[in-house]
Formats: structure tokens, C-alpha cells, sequence
């Protein structure tokens, strides 16, 4: 390991990092409130907007972010929607894991059985409040693991960015290699700083379960 | 008379291709307990989820007051306030504690000031005994208390009406009477209940009329007294019989073949 060209390269993973994350985050919030919208409109199965749901479901689920990013970016300006790489990177996160979001809520949805609705239902809570304090809190428990591994997949997925020249963290090792053939220390540091932005995730994810199942399950 | 607090007119429910009642009417005056028994797929439970529409009717109507129940309706949320519902399976929200499940249905569905509902809550909880458990959560807690609290959080609404539907039917043994006992003591406060059970002892204790229930028809609707001690129909004797053993020990195999098995399920 060459380690005064590691010192050297640091600050340049340190930018390409805080990107990263910075997409990864916004992707990954504007995925969630898709998400949500998708499974509340198909569990109150709304007419139209729930077939909506599922074709956009199946379409982004079953195409790689690669062809979805390049879909955004070459074609959303020839159909006079201006946009920049950046913009581009969150709609895409936002376009690939607003299904696996809305499967993950599904999935708690489901598992909150039918006669809780109706006993909030017959102490005279209208629709939407059943959902909002009886439904929804019980679901989203249930799907906390679920999310946080779409989390972790979607901040993944963020290293297919560099094809639309954003300077990830994915985009600056390859540059680097490119540049000076240390393949080695920019691979090892690419597999740390990826691992120093997911492995707290990760563990958020398990500490963040815990609190919220602690009402229903115990510690 | 005075006007009932619910009349049921003429109802009949069909699920697809099976109707389970057929032109069930039914009225039930205020303070009065009306007990709902009959054999297993009866359509007992069914009545009780058509009274707060979480079943639909396909004929007849169903009114509290003057009001008709409709499923699908506006004002639905609100007439649901004033009917109090309990379920077999306790259906506490178990992500809330004992407090905040009494506390959310009287503040969100009826705007009252916490404060208020949580000292009357408190009062109720003390009454039953489980003062000590508001803040626990539904799974720290027995069957029988998580029945109690779900009789307190039905009651904090304030209903004009109390449905219960085979609330001991998923308990212990042991822990029916707690239960039953509660239910007693709103009978004494002469609160409206239309009660469907399979506990025959409690049915008498606390009616103050029986309704036979078979096959989505009321088959007798009398006193208790005249139902247990001098049943009129073949019916509800046969039905009564399904609770006896006629066998007094093992060995004993005196007169197994001219009653009804248990539970009993046909009726001629």
C-alpha cells in the first residue's frame, strides 16, 4: 500500500463520499413517501390510481437504475425538462425504490389483521384516523426491517451514478485507477468508505426496530 | 312505551349464494339486557356486526333512535360513538398503552379534553381493578384484563348501547367470571346490552330477555325464566339439552343415545 497516495486521494473520497450520501438520503426519503403513497392508495384499493400504482410497481421494480437513470437523464431534456446530474441521481433512487418501499409497507400492512380496523372503526374513528393512529404505527413496525434493508440496498445503488458523470464514490476510484493504476489502495478505500456509510445504517436499523416493536413484542 | 334505542326492522344478510338472516326484527328498549343465544352459525355474531354496519344488509333497516344505520353512510363514524362494541379477541391496539387505547377514540372521534377522559378512565380502570396496569401495554396483560380494558375503552365513549360479542368465548375458564362479573355490574347500572354468549348461567343471571337464534331466524324471544325452566319449543330444548352431560361418569353409559351430542349442531 502506497500510503502518501492514500493521505493524498483522502479529501477527494471525503467529497465523493458526502455526495453520495447526500443523494442517497434525499433518493432514499422521496422513495419512502412514494412508497407510502403507492401502498395506502392500493390498500384502500382507490380505483385508477391503484392500477397506477402496481404498473409503476412492476415497471420500476423489474428494470435495472442503470436504464432507469438513462431514461431520466438523456430523455427528460428531449421531452423539455431541463435537468442536472444530481437531480437526475434522486429521481432515479427515488423512481427504483418507491416500489421496493411499497412493498416493504405492504407487507406491514397486511400483517395488521382486518378486526383492529373494524374495532377502531366501531368506536366511531373515521377512516383516515383508523389509519393514521391505529393502522399505520402497527405497520410501520412490522415493516422497519424491510425498510432498512431497502436502505442499504438503495444506498448501494447508488455507485451505478458515476454513468451519468456524478462524482461518486464509485465515479473517483475509477477515475483514480484511471488515472494512476493503484488499484489496490483505490479499492480498499472504496470498500471502507462505503462501509463506514452503511454499517451505521445498518446498525440504526436494528436499534430503531427495537424501539419501535418494543410496545407490541418486549425487548 | 318509550322509543327503543335500536330497532332492528326486517333485516336480512346474504353473503353470496348463503343467507345467514332472514327478516330479523328485534327492539331493544333503554336499561334493557337482551341476551342472544343459539347453536354455532346461528348468525348471532353476524347481527351484532350488521347493528354497527361493519356488515352490510341487504334488506330491511336497522335504526339507533331515529337514526338508520347505514353502511357507506356519512354520519356513520358518529352514530358508531354511541355503540359500544365489544370483540371476542379483545382487539386492543397493541401498540398503545392501556390508557392510550381508552384515551384515543374519545379524543379524536370526540374531541374531549384529555384530562377529562383520562380521570374518568382512571375511575373505571379502579372499579375493575386494573388502575395499577395503565400504563402497561395489551401483551403485559391477562385474556381476562385485556377484556376488562376493552369494556373500559367501549364505555369511556359513552355509548347508548354495549354489543357484546362472545366476549369470554377465547378465555380461560378461570378467567370468564372476571369478565362476566364486570358485565354484571353495568347490567345493575342498568345500561342497554344486547349480549350474544354460550355461557348459559351468565345468560340467565344478567337478561332480562332470551332470544333463540337459529339458522338467521328468532326461533323465541322470552324471560329467562321461561326460556331455562319452561322452554315452549322443541328448539330450545334440544338447544338447552346440548349443554347437559347426560353421562355422570366414565362407564356411565346411560342415556348417551337419545340427546343431542355436543356440541349439538342439528335441529329438525
Amino acid at each position: 500500500m502506497d500510503w502518501e497516495y492514500v493521505a493524498k486521494i483522502l479529501p477527494l473520497y471525503g467529497k465523493a463520499a458526502v455526495l453520495t450520501v447526500r443523494i442517497g438520503v434525499l433518493g432514499i426519503l422521496f422513495a419512502i413517501l412514494v412508497g407510502l403513497l403507492c401502498s395506502v392508495v392500493r390498500q384502500m384499493k382507490i380505483p385508477v390510481l391503484k392500477q397506477l400504482a402496481s404498473v409503476y410497481i412492476e415497471l420500476s421494480r423489474n428494470t435495472p437504475l442503470l436504464v432507469q437513470l438513462f431514461f431520466i437523464y438523456y430523455g427528460l431534456p428531449k421531452i423539455g425538462i431541463k435537468t442536472d446530474p444530481e437531480t437526475c441521481g434522486v429521481a432515479g433512487l427515488a423512481f427504483l425504490g418507491g416500489s421496493y418501499m411499497a412493498e416493504a409497507f405492504r407487507s406491514g400492512l397486511e400483517a395488521v389483521g382486518k378486526i383492529q380496523h373494524e374495532s377502531a372503526l366501531s368506536l366511531g374513528l373515521t377512516g383516515l384516523q383508523t389509519f393514521r393512529y391505529v393502522i399505520l404505527p402497527q405497520a410501520f413496525a412490522i415493516s422497519i426491517p424491510g425498510i432498512t434493508a431497502n436502505v442499504i440496498f438503495l444506498l448501494k445503488e447508488t455507485s451505478v451514478f458515476s454513468a451519468i458523470s456524478l462524482m461518486d464514490l464509485m465515479f473517483t476510484a475509477k477515475d483514480q485507477i484511471g488515472l494512476y493504476y493503484k488499484t489496490t489502495e483505490c479499492l480498499v478505500l472504496l470498500v471502507v468508505f462505503y462501509l463506514l456509510i452503511l454499517l451505521p445504517v445498518s446498525l440504526l436499523g436494528s436499534l430503531l426496530e427495537r424501539r419501535v416493536r418494543h410496545a407490541e413484542f418486549g425487548t | 312505551m318509550a322509543e327503543p334505542v335500536l330497532t332492528i326492522e326486517h333485516v336480512m344478510k346474504k353473503y353470496e349464494s348463503q343467507t345467514v338472516l332472514y327478516d330479523v326484527s328485534l327492539q331493544v328498549h333503554k336499561g334493557e339486557v337482551i341476551v342472544i343465544v343459539g347453536p354455532s352459525g346461528s348468525g348471532k355474531s353476524t347481527l351484532l356486526r350488521c347493528i354497527n354496519a361493519l356488515e352490510e344488509i341487504q334488506n330491511g333497516e336497522i335504526r339507533l333512535g331515529d337514526q338508520p344505520i347505514r353502511s357507506g353512510a356519512k354520519d356513520l363514524p358518529q352514530i358508531r360513538q354511541k355503540i359500544g362494541m365489544v370483540f371476542q379477541s379483545y382487539e386492543l391496539f397493541p401498540h398503545l398503552t392501556v390508557m392510550n387505547n381508552i384515551l384515543l377514540a374519545p379524543m379524536k372521534a370526540q374531541h374531549r379534553q384529555k384530562e377529562e377522559v383520562k380521570a374518568e378512565a382512571m375511575t373505571l380502570l379502579t372499579r375493575i381493578g386494573l388502575a395499577d396496569k395503565a400504563d402497561s401495554y395489551p401483551r403485559q396483560l391477562s385474556g381476562g384484563q385485556k377484556q376488562r380494558v376493552a369494556i373500559v375503552r367501549a364505555l369511556c365513549m359513552h355509548p347508548e348501547i354495549l354489543l357484546f360479542d362472545e366476549v369470554t368465548a377465547a378465555l380461560d375458564p378461570e378467567m370468564v367470571r372476571e369478565v362476566l362479573e364486570v358485565i354484571l355490574q353495568l347490567a345493575d347500572q342498568n345500561k342497554t346490552m344486547l349480549i350474544v354468549t354460550h355461557e348459559m348461567q351468565f345468560a340467565r343471571a344478567v337478561a332480562d330477555r332470551i332470544i333463540l337464534l337459529e339458522e338467521g331466524k328468532i326461533r323465541d324471544d322470552t324471560t329467562p325464566e321461561e326460556f331455562f325452566d319452561h322452554p315452549k319449543t322443541e328448539l330450545a330444548r334440544r338447544f338447552l339439552q346440548s349443554f347437559e352431560y347426560s353421562r355422570t361418569s366414565k362407564g356411565d353409559n346411560q342415556g348417551l343415545s337419545d340427546r343431542p351430542r355436543i356440541p349439538s349442531a342439528q335441529y329438525s
